[in-house]
């Protein structure tokens, strides 16, 4: 006989070793192959929006922990860390570090503590932040200039959806190639310019299950088909479904901030429905909205649905019968 | 060679190679058994002995009550020391008999061999089903009698033969089917004629497969065929087995007789052979005792009511670093506070090993993935929110009750949520509801 205690616990009793932080982490190494593109293409600059974003975030997100009592540990979780990352590189190069600032404390703020913090915001708190920086300051966030691989007079320069839309760049034969839309040799914000690292960093979200792939196909290929029918019906007049798939900010948003799992539905129907809504409004926003880009409202748009989807699309349990119930 | 399977699951750490090549060992009887009254799902039994009693082997110690209830018998020969309320491994104390052993083994004598059991009639093979006590013996300890009596309305046309042992650690059910081939497959037969069934169907995991080439060739002289399923917990879980062989869905709320089939453990049929063939009740199962706090992990046979600590010394003690004792597999077992509970027949296994400290619980971060692997297609994280706020008639229409329970949503949960707690809370406070209703 022995006096030993023991553990007493609900099954099971043994458990993955996959965590929030992990997966944090997982999404965070993803975005680097695109961080450092950016750090090649736009330089000193790039730089000093990253440090900027991710102080500003960082240090938000420890206030409101520590206002609300909650374990400051959680900065660890490196929930703040990808909202950081992705607001820098969905900014313009130009913008100032003030206004960078300002972003990232109303997307920690706003966007996701004032909810109750990891896993209860509605909203992609990235995008939120983005969205009131491109409300407030609409000039700033619409103010270009080139990479510095490309030597252009910087007051002109736009972005190649900006040049689809306002200066009939297919007319005018001066569409960006798709070779440089590839490998991100282009205007555009920080960390949207370079396909081939964008994708690379999909390859490692794919490659550990991070994401849910029916979302960036569904994006994908609802904005194929949107603007490939206008594309075959005038290809004068618009361009391809592939430079919109490479052009702006779509990869970025269909693989790092639509996947965002707390803000996008968690069953396997309201997915599909939420990824198809996403690709078909940013093909109406780009072909006949008032900007030339629209992933973050559609982003923002189908994240408002997600509650509603999840509640209207419960998968059918083994054994039911649908029909009788 | 292709596999059968059901869809979603998990693949938890398998770790059979601890015990797989060990052959089932009796494990000679203990001093003094401990034995339950009530082993099984349904009343418990009431007892036939009283202080001061001699007792045979095998002899009937306690009646089952009603239909969903099952006889104990001793598993030694001895004089009878109490008949009180005892430890059980399933956490609340019930009442047992504890016998002395004398260490004769002395057996009942008018337990009589049939010549030939395939003869009997199924009402027969049922009585002495009955009789022996034989229980489901995968976990659940459903009253096999019960099982091989399927309304008339039902009619069942296939007996399948539970070989998965999808539970990690767990290696008893291989080696029974390694060992006992023979045994299995009589006791199926008789299965088959009890319940009128035109066939047999064996399912075993792909990581069994010396027992599924040896069930290939043995089930030739039967009706029937050996199904080689993908290695996928909870594999052996009914609904799922059942879905995974023969793409038949059990209604919400069903049994497998609403779809024509009774699914019977490997255990279970053994225990069937033997119960008919021979008149022996079931007072002795095969357990694996196992984990990396076993000094010497091994597969036995051991007497109902033997001390679980008595079976741990057997096996070489308990290492200084083993912090949790568990009865079962890993992902559907129970914990137990103290060793001195005894061996039931729903015990499949004896594990301990060192559990790491709970990790840090995050709020759900919407992910998914309990909805991607629930066997069920349930919606766990869902649930569990219903749970908590209290909304009860919300977590039954999303399919509370449908939950096995089998872990899946909780082992792969990021967040570390304790996903099968709150089911178990809902599926109690619905029906608890459901009883006042009714009232």
């Amino acid at each position: 006989m022995t006096d030993k205690l023991f553990i007493l616990q609900s099954s099971p009793h043994f458990r993955d070793k996959d965590s929030v932080p992990k997966i944090m982490y997982v999404v965070i190494i993803a975005l680097l192959p695109a961080v450092f593109a950016s750090l090649y293409f736009f330089r000193l600059k790039a730089v000093g929006l990253y440090v900027s974003c991710l102080v500003a975030c960082l240090v938000t997100e420890a206030i409101f922990l520590w206002v609300r009592k909650k374990p400051l540990q959680s900065l660890g979780d490196g929930s703040a860390v990808i909202t950081a990352l992705l607001i820098a590189m969905t900014l313009p190069p130009t913008i100032s570090l003030e206004l960078a600032v300002i972003g990232s404390v109303v997307a920690i703020a706003i966007g996701k503590q004032v909810f109750g913090g990891l896993g209860y915001n509605i909203f992609n708190p990235a995008l939120v932040g983005r969205a009131f920086l491109q409300t407030a300051f609409p000039v700033a966030m619409t103010t270009w200039f080139p990479p510095a691989t490309l030597s252009f007079d910087t007051a002109t320069f736009a972005t190649p959806l900006g040049n689809l839309k306002f200066e009939e760049a297919i007319a005018q034969g001066t569409l960006t190639p798709l070779k440089d839309l590839f490998w991100g040799n282009t205007g555009g914000c920080l960390g949207e310019t370079s396909a081939i690292a964008l994708l690379i960093g999909a390859i490692i979200l794919f490659s550990k299950k991070t994401i849910d792939w029916r979302i960036p196909l569904g994006i994908i290929l609802a904005l194929s088909v949107f603007t490939g029918i206008f594309w075959l019906a005038n290809p004068d007049k618009y361009a391809s479904p592939v430079f919109h798939a490479l052009a702006g900010g779509l990869l970025i948003g269909a693989f790092f901030m639509a996947t965002d799992m707390v803000t996008s539905p968690i069953t396997p129907k309201g997915t599909w429905i939420y990824a198809l809504g996403i690709g078909f409004m940013v093909g109406l926003i780009r072909l006949f909205g008032g900007f030339p880009e629209g992933v973050m409202y559609s982003i923002l748009f189908m994240n408002t649905f997600v509650p509603l989807l999840n509640r209207y699309s419960r998968p059918k349990i083994l054994g039911e019968r649908r029909k009788e119930s | 060679m292709k596999t059968k399977t059901f869809p979603h699951g998990i693949h938890p750490p398998e770790l059979k190679n601890l015990t797989e090549e060990i052959s089932l060992q009796p494990m000679p009887a203990p001093e003094k058994v401990m034995i339950p009254l009530l082993q099984h799902f349904g009343a418990p039994a009431k007892p036939l002995v009283q202080k001061g009693d001699e007792v045979s082997l095998g002899q009937k110690i306690g009646e089952g009550q009603g239909l969903f209830s099952a006889s104990v018998h001793s598993s030694v020969s001895g004089k009878v020391l109490s008949v009180d309320s005892f430890h059980h491994p399933g956490g609340t104390p019930v009442p047992a008999v504890t016998i002395a052993n004398d260490g004769q083994d002395k057996a009942d004598t008018d337990k009589k061999e049939i010549k030939n059991p395939f003869s009997l009639s199924p009402e027969d093979i049922r009585d002495k089903i009955k009789e022996a006590g034989v229980v489901g013996l995968g976990g659940a300890a459903f009253p096999t009698a019960v099982k091989l009596s399927p309304p008339k309305d039902s009619p069942i046309d296939t007996i399948i033969i539970n070989g998965c042992e999808c539970e990690p650690l767990l290696t008893s059910d291989y080696r029974l089917m390694l060992e006992f081939p023979d045994e299995i497959l009589k006791g199926a037969e008789l299965a088959r004629i009890a319940t009128g069934a035109d066939r047999i169907i064996v399912g075993i995991e792909d990581n069994k497969k010396k027992a599924f080439e040896l069930f290939q060739e043995k089930i030739q002289d039967y009706e029937g065929e050996a199904v080689l399923l993908k290695t996928k917990y909870p594999e052996g879980a009914e609904k799922n087995l059942i879905y995974a062989i023969l793409r038949r869905e059990v209604p919400r709320g069903g049994l497998p007789f609403n779809v024509g089939i009774v699914v019977q453990n490997v255990g279970t049929a053994k225990a069937i052979w033997d119960a008919v063939s021979t008149g022996k009740p079931l007072f002795e199962r095969a357990i694996t005792v196992s984990g990396q706090s076993i000094t010497e992990p091994k597969n036995l046979l051991v007497r109902i009511g033997t001390p679980f600590q008595a079976v741990i010394d057997f096996c070489g003690g308990l290492k200084e670093d083993g912090n949790i004792l568990v009865m079962g597999g890993p992902m559907m077992g129970l914990t137990q506070w103290t060793p001195e509970v005894p061996v039931v027949k729903g015990t499949s296994g004896i594990l301990a090993w060192n559990a790491p400290a709970p990790g840090t619980e995050y709020s759900c971060i919407n992910c998914g993935r309990c909805i991607e692997h629930c066997p069920m297609a349930l919606v766990p994280t869902q649930l569990a929110k219903y749970v908590q706020f209290d909304k009860l008639p919300e977590a039954e229409s999303w399919g509370i009750l449908d939950c096995v329970e089998c872990g899946s949503c909780q082992y792969i949960c990021p967040s570390k949520i304790l996903l099968v707690h709150w089911m178990r809370l809902g599926k109690n406070k619905v029906m608890s509801s459901k009883q006042k209703k009714s009232a």
